[in-house]
């Protein structure tokens, strides 16, 4: 519950705001574009590390005999990946299954933040002299826009590797014949754009339309958050996962769309 | 809804997790995995032959089982013909020798029978001729009793 100084715009405001670092006066507070968001940084690069260090410890330890709890849960969720990844796109990459993997991991733990208690990380920090704090990394546009602008580069670059010179013809032809050539490449230019914007903004709406209402649960007296919060924080595990699984469903559907004709 | 500089940053991070996890995380973890696949499936495979072979392991078992039986019912049946036809033969000698024993028993017999008989014959003859020495004693002359003698011995 916010402080009693506080009014209730206030504390919507307060909680929209990031913990910014100027890259220009490198001080607390924002230089216009050259501004860092600390707080997405931060918190994505440790939940980053953290998967990425527990994968890897098993796959140091990793066994075909046996395998322990660790592994074999790491296992069934590379296992899901690898079967969402061979049922959609069947080409032959290496890269595609380990980014579907980075992302369905990485995404669902940044959505994962969204269920810590909206308060506790900033207060906690306001407490040592952080005046803001957002601690869900996948509410900040930047974090959304950085994985599917890197997909939109991915699509990029296979539509060239995998089509070469028949990528031009596709674009000129399409859906419409020759004639009606800047139409086909106008429709073409919108479907491709589309493709990281709606990526992006789908995760980044929803993470931070979930994380508004967990702000205006907290605004309820204290003795009512418990039911409307548990409600929505027990629908919002379905969220994460759902958002995490849709990212990666969509990026492996346009990769594999770059790599077949249409 | 801002984007700013933290766009750069999240790529960098974003692109470092992907490299990370295409160069040292996926490939170890799913070759495990393969190289497990592969092992159930040549488990389940090498169990799936021992099966098979253990079947026909039975079934040889079997087949020497009764050649085994075959064999020893023929070979009971020789050594059952065998000894009756040795009985035969030790009968068929002992036949013989009693033939030959008897044979040699019946000539042993005969040589003694004329022995005797030439022996009986002699003394009888001394006796005769003593006999009828005595009777004549007087009567005859030693040439008549030689001639008498050597008569009477012919006959006899």
């Amino acid at each position: 519950m916010s402080t009693q100084a506080m009014t209730t715009a206030e504390y919507v405001q307060h909680h929209l705001n990031h913990l910014t670092l100027g890259l220009k006066t490198f001080s607390f507070g924002s230089n216009g574009f050259w501004t860092m968001n600390l707080d997405t940084v931060l918190i994505s690069l440790f939940m980053g590390l953290l998967i990425v260090a527990l994968m890897r410890l098993v796959a140091v330890r990793a066994t075909a005999g046996v395998p322990g709890k660790l592994q074999n849960f790491v296992e069934i969720v590379i296992a899901f990946v690898q079967k969402s990844v061979t049922d959609t796109f069947h080409g032959n990459s290496k890269l595609i299954a380990p980014l579907a993997l980075t992302i369905f991991a990485w995404v669902f733990m940044m959505n994962v933040m969204d269920l810590l208690p909206i308060d506790v990380l900033p207060r906690t920090l306001e407490l040592v002299g952080f005046e803001h704090f957002k601690s869900v990394p996948t509410a900040d546009p930047n974090m959304a826009f950085a994985m599917s602008l890197s997909v939109f580069g991915l699509i990029i670059f296979y539509n060239c590797r995998m089509k070469g010179w028949s990528l031009v013809k596709e674009i000129c032809t399409q859906p419409f014949g020759i004639y009606l050539l800047p139409i086909n490449v106008f429709f073409r230019l919108i479907e491709e754009f589309v493709k990281p914007l709606s990526l992006a903004l789908r995760l980044f709406g929803n993470m931070f339309a979930g994380e508004l209402i967990f702000i205006l649960i907290a605004l309820l007296p204290w003795w009512s958050q418990w039911l409307p919060g548990g409600v929505w924080s027990i629908f919002h595990i379905l969220i994460i996962t759902l958002q995490a699984f849709i990212f990666m469903i969509l990026t492996i559907v346009y990769l594999s769309m770059a790599h077949d004709s249409h | 809804m801002e984007i700013n500089a933290t766009l750069f940053g999240q790529l960098i991070t974003f692109w470092l997790l992907v490299w990370f996890t295409m160069k040292y995380v996926w490939p170890p973890i799913t070759k495990a995995m393969n190289e497990r696949e592969k092992k159930i499936a040549a488990g389940l495979e090498a169990s799936e032959r021992s099966k098979r072979e253990l079947e026909l392991a039975e079934h040889k078992a079997l087949d020497i089982i009764k050649e085994a039986k075959q064999n020893a019912v023929m070979i009971v049946d020789q050594a059952h013909k065998r000894s009756v036809q040795l009985v035969d033969e030790a009968k068929e000698i002992a036949r013989e020798e009693s033939k030959r024993i008897l044979e040699q028993a019946n000539e042993e017999f005969a040589r003694e029978v004329s022995q005797t008989k030439e022996e009986l014959r002699k003394r009888l003859a001394g006796l005769a001729i003593a006999g009828a020495e005595k009777v004549i004693q007087r009567n005859l002359d030693a040439n008549t009793q030689a001639t008498l003698l050597s008569e009477f011995a012919a006959e006899l």
